[in-house]
């Protein structure tokens, strides 16, 4: 069997669209094409059903009640919806401080630095070697002051699954909501918002084999958490996020989302073993570190560190696998991922990785040619690296006086 | 990320790949960058009693812009006298490789590497003329060097019987 190429190992940064998932979003924009929110019609009705269906789809998947479930753009959307709508609202009550992650995605982190520019205290907390928040440290920076901790359920660049009922136990202790952004999450792993104590939960449509620009926002009803809204408008979704819900993407994201409850388990072991292979096969170059914890962790995600070669240099060389750098050299700044920084892993090692997503629809085909492709480039690039050669002689890297440019 | 033809040939087909020995008569040994912002150089001539490079090798860590700035540096010095190469500016590698801007320090990198090897080269001759005395002059990291030209000599040999 021939493998199409390039083959598309970037699940993280975007899934494709289940078939199933494309034929029905054509369908609404053929045939259903009302304003959910229209009252004077059955074009209206008809819309609006189906969005109330894909609510319920969305509510099932995380054990939440359809109210609870409000529509956004996608996780972005969501994570400012809620960290900035739970501070402003409880701003009031003299709670100004939030609590989040070093590793968080950027969206999540420049919430926060938005309000911390508004005179919001926040709280970067460090993560361990591994990835993993210590829940000792967590407790300790919660005060009488803070509102919300904000923790992610699955990392986007390494994969680490962080203990989400034990965040969840710890915050409803203390008597703080917690948000977790599960864009890469949601659908993927178990999820189940009251026995993780979950208060707030950001969702995306295009991880989970969705349309892009749909995504959810979790928020409990019971106990009550209040937000502030961000947008001026028509008060669509009860008054959390005004705008015309986008019919056609809302029934993607729910079917996409049904999809995933019935399949989650057959897409769990497919995933799982096609990860071991590729993880035995790419860990036997030696010098190739795994970044981020072995155990806890969505194993659709392997990010790997390959001494001796940048990162960059490998993307290139193997420019039939579509992948993503952890290293930042693909982008316009040259600092290595601040993830990875976050780790303690050496900048040397952090210029060296490489992020390797797999999902529904690849296929062991597709892992076999990656395996072979990356085994005979990681020689030759190897082969012409003069940090290999050091390594190999045993040399520390770290003894030589270096010239930082 | 748009790469020019030039740079992508001299990524995929890198001309001078491989290290001479460092204690060889003639040679000069250039290592530039740093592992912590992404990237080595290192570049090595063998440059003949009449001072023209006669060969030139390297081996680079960096990104494709890197590897292909260092492969165009070595071809471009073989042949050329010393007095020439080390007038060799990053413009000109930058230029021929139509290098996107983020990517300008490969070519400075590609520079600095030329220099460095050439300045290595000087400051052997001058040894080698103070006599057998030259040993006090090796620098700190002198020995790790050649404790790592063993090594390359091994990959040198293993490249040509592949070739």
């Amino acid at each position: 069997m021939t493998v199409k190429l390039p083959i598309y190992l970037d699940y993280q940064s975007t899934t494709p669209i289940d078939p199933r998932v494309i034929d029905r979003i054509i369908d609404v924009m053929k045939n259903d094409y009302g304003n959910p929110h229209s009252r004077s019609h059955s074009y209206g009705w008809k819309a609006e059903e189906l969005v109330e269906i894909a609510r319920r789809q969305v509510a099932k998947l995380i054990n939440a009640d359809e109210k609870e479930i409000f529509f956004t753009s996608g996780a972005t959307e969501s994570n400012n919806l809620a960290i900035k709508g739970v501070a402003k609202f409880y701003e009031t009550v003299n709670k100004k401080h939030i609590i989040t992650l070093t590793t968080e995605h950027k969206c999540v982190i420049n919430s926060c630095r938005d309000l911390e520019q508004e005179g919001f205290k926040i709280t970067f907390l460090p993560v361990q070697k591994n990835g993993l928040v210590d829940l000792n440290v967590l407790e300790n920076a919660i005060t009488n002051e803070t509102s919300l901790v904000s923790i992610m359920a699955v990392n986007n660049e390494i994969g680490v699954i962080q203990p989400l009922a034990e965040i969840g136990a710890l915050c409803r202790k203390k008597g703080v909501f917690f948000h977790t952004d599960c864009a890469q999450a949601f659908g993927k792993i178990p999820l189940d918002v009251d026995k993780m104590n979950i208060d707030l939960m950001s969702i995306s449509g295009h991880k989970i084999y969705g349309p892009k620009g749909i995504g959810a926002l979790y928020i409990r009803r019971k106990p009550r958490v209040r937000i502030k809204s961000i947008f001026s408008g028509g008060g669509q979704e009860r008054g959390i996020r005004s705008g015309t819900a986008p019919t056609q993407l809302i029934v993607g994201l729910g079917l996409a989302s049904e999809i995933a409850f019935n399949e989650m388990e057959q897409d769990y072991l497919h995933i799982k073993k096609l990860s071991k292979k590729f993880y035995d096969a790419v860990t036997a170059l030696t010098h190739v570190y795994l970044n981020g914890d072995l155990e806890q962790r969505y194993l659709g995600n392997l990010n790997f560190s390959f001494a001796g070669i940048e990162g960059e240099s490998m993307i290139m060389a193997i420019k039939d696998l579509a992948v993503s750098s952890g290293s930042a050299c693909t982008s316009a700044s040259l600092e290595p991922s601040y993830v990875l920084h976050a780790l303690g892993v050496d900048d040397e090692l952090a210029h060296t990785s490489i992020r390797f997503g797999f999902g529904r629809f690849t296929t062991e085909e597709e892992i076999d040619y990656a395996i072979t492709l990356i085994t005979k480039k990681v020689e030759k690039l190897r082969a012409m690296s003069p940090l290999w050669d050091m390594m190999q002689e045993g040399i520390d890297i770290k003894s030589i006086n270096w010239k930082t440019h | 990320m748009a790469y020019s033809k030039e740079l992508l040939e001299h990524y995929e087909n890198p001309k001078n790949v491989g290290a001479f020995d460092k204690n060889e008569k003639g040679i000069g040994t250039g290592l530039v960058g740093a592992p912590a912002c992404g990237d080595v150089m290192k570049l090595q001539i063998k440059v003949s009693d009449d001072g023209i490079i006669t060969d030139a090798k390297f081996k680079t860590f960096g990104c494709g812009s890197a590897i292909a700035s260092s492969s165009l540096a070595t071809e471009w010095i073989k042949g050329m006298e010393i007095d020439k190469a080390q007038k060799i500016t990053n413009k000109e590698i930058a230029e021929e490789l139509s290098l996107p801007p983020v990517k300008i320090h490969c070519s400075v990198l590609a520079e600095e590497a030329i220099k460095a090897a050439i300045e290595d080269y000087k400051k052997n001759k001058e040894n080698n003329y103070s006599e057998d005395d030259s040993e006090d002059d090796s620098e700190g990291d002198s020995e790790d060097d050649s404790e790592d030209d063993k090594n390359e000599d091994k990959m040198a040999v293993k490249k040509h019987k592949k070739n």
